[in-house]
């Protein structure tokens, strides 16, 4: 393949990845800017959720279409409850204290991933996806579906900002975020808009882990690997910023794919990871980040 | 004059550290009480302490006759007390317009409270769409008491108000708890400053130590300076 469509296949397969990330990273950004909580078990949500969505649709005996959309609802309200259980008995215990909690959140990693290979099993469980479309450019075929994963992720990051900056949710979920004593001191019930953000963040991986199942399969093991990329997006990006956690996470991800085609995943690894070692010494915030009051 | 705020044998403190020992104190309605005290007497401490953000260890506060220590922190705000905390503390990447709205959506209040509270502060009224972070110190300390008032609270807390201000906004901020006092709100006020207090007050409680001394009208503290320099050291 010439250079020009190889760079445009490169490139799209690294818009899918960066949707994704984006998704998964914003929940893991909106968790720690709102609470300051590093949940070290936010890749175990995208897990559950992409396990969730394969045992919803296998249940669903109808076009694969419907059992897709069912688990498109079930598996992240599933997830939220569990990451809703999780903040009640865990996190609030801890009074949120951030050793604490990153401490905990390990043991929720554990203890999710062990609960979802004894149940389940070790197998990769393959979702079918909702519809199969090509779309044909000039030089080569392209899944239809993977471009409505990129469609599907835009259109839930602009609801997302929708939500924190045009609303009285999103504006609460700010004031908590700025000064959550002052926010208290005007009647904003802080645990709960805790528990609130901490479900979304578990149920925007969740969602992500939804639109990607039908492209790579779900297993117990594969939170580990969104759970890096999270971390590295929301750490150039700016933990808390939305603004940061897209950009860096279409940096991240379009990077990816391009490096990967053309040289290799190991090297666009060690380019992400370098990115990263050079936004914690020279500008530790991220690029869109605040520091904390 | 009736008595809006009854403060019973409060005591409080941080972790294993204790701060207020039992302080006792009555609020009547529209009237001005300013506590004077020395540094870590626990003037902060007891504002806070009303407001349920340090917890009471001991004694209680009711808002006419409603028990506050009982409540979440939260919900002391929307039984009608609002706080103007040292530092204005305002959400500072947010706009104008938005720290009011935190302020009116604590008691559901509306757009009719929000132009009463910019009548009171009209350089507001010029900047809603800028951030807050922006404003002047003086503008940011009206900021933060607009959006105090925009609970319409019975009670009004305020803490150190004055403090890095020019002249002229502390006479501006004097006026508008001089209005409030009019308008029928009780406030307690903490001051560093002897003579703001002198001229805002109508009667001042000195704490020592996080206990509750003497409380005095305010003429009775004119005449005796050597008791304001016992309690604060100047006078």
């Amino acid at each position: 393949m010439a250079f020009g469509p190889h760079l445009l296949l490169a490139t799209l397969d690294g818009l899918v990845t960066a949707a994704i990330l984006a998704l998964t990273a914003l929940g893991l950004s909106l968790v720690f800017g709102v609470m300051r909580v590093v949940n070290v078990a936010h890749g175990e949500f995208f897990m559950l959720g992409a396990i969730v969505a394969w045992f919803v649709s296998s249940l669903v005996d109808a076009h694969p279409a419907i059992g897709f959309l069912a688990a498109l609802v079930v598996s992240p309200l599933v997830v939220g409850a569990v990451a809703l259980v999780s903040e009640r008995l865990v996190l609030r215990r801890l009074n949120y204290q951030p050793e604490a909690t990153i401490v905990a959140t390990i043991g929720m990693l554990y203890i999710i991933q062990q609960l979802a290979l004894t149940t389940f099993g070790p197998a990769a469980r393959a979702v079918p996806a909702p519809f199969s479309l090509r779309i044909d450019f000039p030089w080569f075929g392209y899944s239809g579906y993977k471009l409505a994963v990129i469609a599907a992720a835009v259109l839930l990051i602009l609801a997302t900002w929708f939500v924190l900056t045009r609303t009285r949710v999103g504006l609460v979920m700010r004031a908590t975020q700025y000064d959550s004593e002052t926010a208290q001191a005007f009647g904003i019930p802080v645990d709960r808009v805790y528990a609130g953000v901490f479900a979304t963040g578990a149920m925007l991986a969740a969602v992500a882990a939804v639109l990607i199942v039908p492209v790579q399969q779900a297993y117990y093991l594969m939170g580990l690997d969104p759970l890096l990329l999270s971390f590295i997006v929301v750490i150039i990006g700016g933990l808390g910023s939305l603004r940061g956690t897209v950009v860096a996470a279409v940096l991240v991800g379009v990077g990816d794919g391009v490096v990967s085609a053309f040289f290799s995943p190991t090297l666009a690894k060690i380019i992400a990871t370098l990115l990263v070692a050079l936004v914690l010494v020279f500008r530790p915030q991220g690029l869109f980040g605040t520091t904390a009051r | 004059m009736a008595e809006v705020l009854t403060v019973t044998r409060l005591s409080s403190g941080y972790g294993e550290l204790p701060v207020l020992h039992g302080v006792s104190f009555d609020l009547r309605d529209a009237e001005v009480l300013c506590l004077l005290g020395r540094n870590g007497a626990g003037k902060t401490t007891l504002l806070k302490t009303i407001m349920g953000l340090v917890p009471a260890t001991a004694g209680s506060t009711q808002l006419r006759g409603r028990e506050l220590t009982r409540l979440s922190a939260h919900e002391v705000p929307r039984a009608g007390i609002a706080y103007v905390p040292q530092g204005r503390r305002l959400f500072a990447e947010m706009t104008v317009a938005e720290n009011l709205e935190i302020g009116l959506m604590a008691r559901q209040k509306g757009h009719a409270t929000r132009e009463r509270v910019l009548d009171l502060f009209p350089v507001l009224r010029e900047r809603l769409r800028q951030r807050s972070g922006t404003l002047s110190g003086g503008e940011q300390q009206m900021l933060a008491m607009a959006r105090a008032l925009c609970l319409e609270p019975e009670v009004l807390l305020l803490d150190e108000p004055t403090e890095g201000l020019m002249p002229s906004m502390i006479a501006r901020i004097r006026e508008a708890v001089a209005a409030l006092r009019a308008e029928g709100v009780s406030t307690i006020l903490v001051e560093q400053r002897v003579d703001a207090v002198l001229a805002v007050a109508d009667r001042v409680l000195f704490l020592e130590n996080g206990r509750s001394r003497d409380v005095l009208d305010v003429a009775t503290v004119r005449a005796d300076p050597a008791m304001v320099r016992r309690y604060v050291g100047v006078g």
